[in-house]
């Protein structure tokens, strides 16, 4: 409403400035620019995307693409990670498992982040049987490992699209961060500029879009990068199990799973390749989140350089 | 403070209840037993499948409100039913809840403290070597899935093995057969045997615990209360130990419940990689095989098990805070 409400460290509301927007834009561009590690990770996200999408363009085999001059062949300069029992190559596996599972990651952060904005916001704004349910639903999943769910329905989703897998992954993800959503959004409805847009009679989804959640945008977006790299994480242990991604669909999951017995044989690489670039994603993805919570924190003054 | 913790709970019991109910519908819902019988060849009629499966309880033609009504009124009688295969959902528990909770206790408490202890030391010592070296360390094995960890592991002790040149460790099963259990032989057989798959889960609890607890130390350790014991004349390390430690451990009971559930899950890749035969192997096992009571109690087993932590952790907060016991 009237940028006199606004708190200092909104990053949409003030209308009054652009000029106040783009140098608290500027000012977290910096603070994570200064950040080598955050910046390296975020440069190797952008180069693992760059690697699953526009490698198979470039690269010379296919993930279907059967050689059948060269099989269990160690890594060489005609396939750079060496080749399966089959023969398939394996860098071209790789990329098309990253393909993927950096999708299911990105998706399934975004409707995680949602949900728990949606939930926890809905809880602390309008407490009372809302709030409790809400409340009692956490714990309940949280009790639930979504672990132990998501393998029990394999079966039902099994022969269909690896979309209604994502869709499962982020319902059991959630649940802390609406915690910390509803928490926020408690103190925050004891603040003025709410109080105002509630007196003016805006409705109350509309507080709660407008005024409460642009206020913890920096949270949602931090959580929304941490929620990426542990949904690949959670892709690859059911994937595992053939509870996750099932064939013919690729992913990194499915690849170890494929593949982990050979990693005490010669023919490791099939394993140790794959296992490696998964983990160089992940902890690049840490990297990000954690560059971004130091960056987007407003207590992080001239002082505050911390770490997470 | 004993009426806190018998709400508590009482709290914890619901919510162990429902969770097996729900588990035991979506199972229900999920999984289909005749299929198990209608695939052998040749099939079997249908009247001696839909008698087995009813001898079972697993008969989807059975409404399954009234299924569920049958396995519950057992499970009040202590029985948790048959499973797929005709044998006793009981006995299979109790042989392998045994090994699952060695497997699991070692790891889970040593993984902890250690967790604790490197985390209340790096952020004493904030930004010192100790505490980038410790904030790295954990932060790429968080990174690592369990599952790849373990695989890495197993393979790193086989070298371990073969440098020192005899086996030193193990990476498959739980113990060597034929060794009397209680034996001095017998128990350094199972350490050797428990090292690799402990490793696993202490690694994961190191780097889970001690980047929450060297956050709330660091919460912690500016407060006025610190400086105030060591105006009093403790000694830093006192003041440490007894006022921020303490304070500092508060918040992590609540992560330790649920930690715990992720522990189970962990250990379900530790007993595939390691060919253990424990509650995680069964899992994976009954959802293949379609077998809808075991489980069931596999879900109620895993809720037990956060109940359980959840309380334990609950008593370390009444332990540890006496703003609660005092009300």
């Amino acid at each position: 409403m009237t940028p006199a409400f606004t708190p200092a460290t909104d990053p949409q509301a003030s209308e009054g400035g652009v000029r106040a927007r783009s140098s608290r834009g500027r000012l977290v561009t910096r603070r994570f620019l200064r950040r080598r590690l955050a910046v390296t990770g975020l440069f190797l996200v952008v180069l693992f995307f760059v690697f699953a999408y526009a490698g198979p363009a470039v690269y010379k085999w296919q993930y279907n693409q059967l050689d059948f001059q060269a099989f269990l062949q160690p890594p060489s300069y005609d396939h750079w990670f060496g080749t399966t029992q089959n023969g398939f190559d394996v860098l071209a596996l790789t990329m098309r498992g990253m393909q993927k599972s950096l999708i299911i990651g990105l998706i399934g952060a975004v409707i995680s982040t949602g949900i728990a904005a949606a939930a926890g916001a809905a809880a602390g704004y309008f407490s009372g049987w809302t709030d409790r349910s809400i409340v009692a639903l956490i714990d309940l999943m949280l009790v639930l490992p979504g672990f132990l769910i998501i393998a029990i329905l394999s079966p039902i989703f099994s022969g269909r699209t690896w979309l209604v897998f994502v869709l499962l992954l982020a319902i059991f993800q959630w649940m802390i961060t609406a915690r910390v959503v509803r928490s926020m959004t408690l103190s925050m409805k004891e603040r003025e500029f709410v109080y105002a847009a509630r007196f003016m009679g805006v409705p109350s989804w509309k507080i709660i879009w407008r005024h409460i959640l642009p206020n913890m945008a920096s949270f949602l977006i931090i959580d929304a990068t941490i929620n990426i790299s542990s949904l690949i994480l959670s892709e690859v242990g059911l994937s595992f199990f053939g509870f996750g991604v099932q064939p013919p669909d690729i992913s990194l999951g499915t690849l170890i799973n494929d593949h982990w017995q050979s990693a005490g044989t010669p023919f490791g690489y099939q394993f140790y390749l794959p296992a490696l670039l998964l983990i160089l994603l992940v902890l690049s993805v840490n990297l990000v989140g954690d560059g971004l919570r130091d960056a987007l924190d407003p207590s992080a003054g001239v002082s505050g350089n911390q770490k997470a | 403070m004993g009426k806190f913790l018998l709400r508590r709970l009482a709290y914890l019991l619901i919510l162990v209840v429902i969770a097996t109910t729900a588990t035991y519908f979506l199972a229900a819902v999920a999984l289909n037993p005749r299929s198990n019988f209608e695939g052998r060849n040749p099939p079997p009629p249908p009247e001696v499948v839909d008698a087995r499966l009813d001898e079972l309880n697993l008969n989807n033609k059975t409404p399954m409100v009234d299924r569920f009504t049958r396995w519950v009124s057992g499970l009040a009688r202590g029985d948790m039913g048959k499973t797929v295969d005709g044998d006793s959902v009981n006995d299979e528990m109790g042989r392998r809840m045994g090994v699952s909770l060695r497997l699991l206790l070692i790891g889970s408490i040593l993984g902890s403290l250690a967790g604790v202890a490197a985390g209340a030391y790096g952020a004493v010592k904030q930004y010192g070597p100790a505490d980038h070296a410790m904030t790295l360390v954990s932060f790429v094995i968080l990174s690592i899935p369990t599952v790849v960890l373990a695989v890495f592991l197993a393979n790193a002790g086989a070298s371990f093995n073969q440098a020192v040149g005899f086996r030193l460790v193990y990476n498959t099963g739980e113990y060597a057969p034929g060794l009397e259990a209680w034996s001095a032989a017998g128990i350094m057989d199972r350490l050797q045997h428990l090292v690799l798959p402990s490793l696993t889960l202490i690694f994961q609890g190191f780097a889970f615990y001690s980047r929450y607890q060297r956050n709330s130390m660091l919460d912690v350790l500016g407060a006025d209360f610190v400086r105030t014991a060591r105006a009093k004349g403790l000694r830093r390390s006192q003041a440490l130990i007894k006022h921020a430690l303490r304070t500092a451990l508060i918040p992590m009971g609540t992560f330790f419940a649920y930690e715990f559930a992720l522990i189970f899950i962990g250990s379900i890749f530790v007993e595939k990689i390691f060919t253990w035969h424990g509650m995680g192997e069964w899992f994976v096992q009954s959802i293949q095989k379609n077998d809808v009571n075991a489980t069931a109690a596999i879900g109620m087993f895993v809720a037990g098990l956060v109940l359980f932590a959840g309380f334990l952790s609950d008593m370390v907060t009444v332990a540890l805070d006496p703003r609660i016991r005092r009300s």
